[in-house]
């Protein structure tokens, strides 16, 4: 424990003795804000300015739209699908890896990262390989007459992979700097692997949930490669609400384009603020964990 | 309870943490577990505890075969280095713990959780920390609520991994000695791991020193400290010094059978005239002052061996030793071994 008081203040004292003159560190908070601006500002502006040029009314009417709605609720059926099943997914994976040691451990972080580094349209053509009308899976699923790609099941599908990473990642560190020591103790007081999960691991990392959920909920959402390679973009059946402004970009309708973009521009922002307080807690607690 | 500790072995990646380790912990007695770090005195904790499981060997609680029984099933209380509260609750719910994950059938009322977490949380003189979060206490607090958690669920063996290892010098010397009059007053059977040999020899009714996954010695504090039986035990219990050869005829004389003699630093006498024919003639090189006691460097002459002494303060300045000084130095208490032992 003396330790790392030792090491916080060789930091602490770091930054103060080895620090930028002023006049450099204004430069590059300057340079920052305007990169900023640039590059996140204005075009966030650009979305609600054109979205409300013609006014409330259009607006509400540009949303309103049947093709719309059907998309939004795709969307969020999409979402309240993947969401869940990455979550079980990702709080199992990371309480395997933080908390034991397994062979194959190294392949399953790799394989978690996966989705990160495959490109989401490749990661829609994988679907479209095994479950088009051409792919290995093909033949079988038609003559069962169950239909994956150009259909609901395929964008969750392709959802579901893209949005693999965001929790498990989120947590993985978060339960390695916490140790196994209360979850020995816990066992070691007579606690079942039920209860320990659900009184001891799980309130300990609920914000670093929170946080990964949300992270994951805005990707499943605004998700645009993987989807649109398996939607077949059908009006009112296969479209979620990125390929919805796309179709409506393409045919000059900037208004609604712009409205239904609004919509995501919304969400960004709303996860923008729950992640920072999610954040905040995590480093918080990672940090009295430091402590000891 | 007893604990009997029967040929455990445990490997961990080809490393022998345990080689073959076989120890009898009386019932109600105060263990030290005493080492360097490294030398499995941990691990043998957490074998007893059902936290690992041997590779051979087994452990009897009672004279009951224990080996195989779970964590859960073995009824220890287990106090860990760095606490291991729960976090997310308050003092009163980490303490309550134990009981409250008990199945309905066997878990006491509210009621008499709470009188006997209160009870707890007097014992160890801290019950108006009770609503407080573990983030909010010391770290002598924290760990005496770890303690209070143990003993919640009345375990039949208490178990300590480095209690206060985390702890600062102060608050260290104060909890140990708390320890002891704790277990004074509640007799079960506890095993603590340190690596401090003035904590063992303080706390403790019997210390077990280990090294490389091996019991060196197992007997009370005087035994281990008076009667050392390895040069391993007699050098971790205290500073000595060593000449590579037996104390006699006012020189060390080298024997064929590669005698090693061992002297405690305090059991150095220094003097301007020699007292008999043990004594060396040396000169001093350095004197460092500690607090209470100094620490006399001194080169043996005609050897090129040094001796480090340690006097009380006042035995030194009645001397009144300066730095270049020719004196005698006088072994008190001599323990010779033949060296076919490597520390």
């Amino acid at each position: 424990m003396s330790s790392t008081t030792e090491n916080h203040t060789a930091r602490h004292n770091g930054i103060r003795t080895v620090g930028e003159p002023a006049i450099v560190r204004w430069l590059l908070t300057a340079v920052a804000m305007a990169f900023l601006a640039l590059f996140l500002a204005l075009p966030l502006a650009a979305v609600f300015s054109q979205a409300f040029e013609k006014g409330w009314q259009t607006y509400l009417a540009a949303l309103k739209e049947p093709d719309t709605l059907a998309a939004v609720k795709l969307t969020l059926l999409t979402a309240a699908v993947a969401v869940p099943f990455n979550l079980a997914f990702g709080v199992v994976a990371s309480w395997a890896i933080a908390k034991f040691s397994f062979p194959g451990k190294n392949l399953l972080i790799t394989l978690i990262d996966l989705p990160f580094s495959v490109s989401p349209v490749i990661s829609g053509l994988i679907y479209v390989l095994i479950f088009g009308r051409q792919g290995w899976l093909g033949p079988w699923l038609e003559a069962h007459d169950l239909k994956i790609i150009f259909a609901v099941p395929g964008i969750i599908l392709a959802t579901v992979f893209v949005t693999f990473p965001f929790i498990a990642r989120e947590l993985i560190p978060l339960m390695e700097s916490q140790g196994k020591d209360e979850e020995e103790a816990a066992i070691v007081l007579g606690a079942s692997g039920l209860q320990t999960f659900f009184r001891v691991t799980l309130p300990n990392i609920r914000w670093g949930i929170i946080y990964g959920v949300i992270l994951c909920n805005a990707r499943a959402m605004g998700e645009f490669g993987a989807v649109s390679v398996v939607s077949g973009h059908i009006r009112g059946m296969t479209n979620t609400v990125p390929l919805q402004v796309e179709i409506l970009y393409n045919e000059y309708n900037y208004t609604a384009a712009f409205a239904v973009a609004s919509l995501l521009a919304l969400l960004a922002l709303v996860t923008l603020v729950v992640k920072s307080v999610a954040e905040w807690n995590v480093r918080r607690q990672m940090k009295s964990q430091e402590r000891g | 309870m007893s604990i009997e500790i029967e040929n455990v072995t445990k490997q961990f990646n080809g490393f022998t943490a345990l080689n073959d380790v076989s120890l009898t912990i009386p019932s109600g007695e105060l263990v030290a577990l005493l080492g360097p770090s490294g030398c499995g005195k941990t691990t043998l904790l957490r074998i007893i505890a059902g936290l690992e499981s041997p590779d051979g060997g087994q452990i009897l609680f009672n004279g009951e075969n224990t080996t195989d029984r779970h964590v859960r099933e073995r009824k220890v209380g287990f106090v860990f280095q760095h606490y291991a509260l729960f976090r997310q609750m308050t003092v009163f719910d980490n303490v309550a713990f134990g009981l409250t994950v008990r199945p309905r059938s066997v878990r006491p009322s509210k009621g008499e959780i709470r009188d006997r977490v209160m009870g707890l949380l007097k014992l160890v003189q801290l019950d108006f920390l009770a609503d407080r979060y573990p983030a909010q206490l010391s770290g002598g607090q924290r760990q005496r609520i770890a303690l209070a958690r143990a003993l919640a669920v009345e375990p039949r063996v208490l178990l300590l991994d480095e209690p206060f290892g985390a702890l600062d010098a102060q608050v260290r010397a104060e909890l140990r000695r708390w320890l002891r009059r704790l277990h004074d007053e509640i007799h079960v059977t506890s095993v603590f791991v340190t690596h401090d040999q003035e904590e063992a020899l303080e706390v403790a009714d019997r210390i077990v020193v280990m090294n490389r996954g091996r019991v060196e010695q197992a007997g009370t504090p005087d035994q281990v400290y008076d009667q050392p039986a390895n040069p391993f035990v007699l050098n971790f219990l205290g500073n000595v010094n060593l000449f590579h050869g037996r104390l006699q005829h006012g020189g060390i004389e080298p024997d064929s059978r590669n005698t090693v003699s061992y002297v405690r630093s305090h059991d150095i006498e220094i003097e301007r005239t020699p007292q008999d024919s043990t004594a060396l003639r040396a000169e001093v090189k350095h004197i460092q002052k500690l607090g209470p006691s100094v620490r006399v460097t001194l080169a043996v002459a005609g050897s090129g061996e040094f001796i480090e002494a340690e006097l009380t303060r006042d035995t030194f300045q009645n001397i009144g030793l300066q730095q270049g000084e020719s004196v005698y130095v006088r072994p008190r208490q001599v323990r010779t071994f033949v060296e076919d032992y490597q520390i």
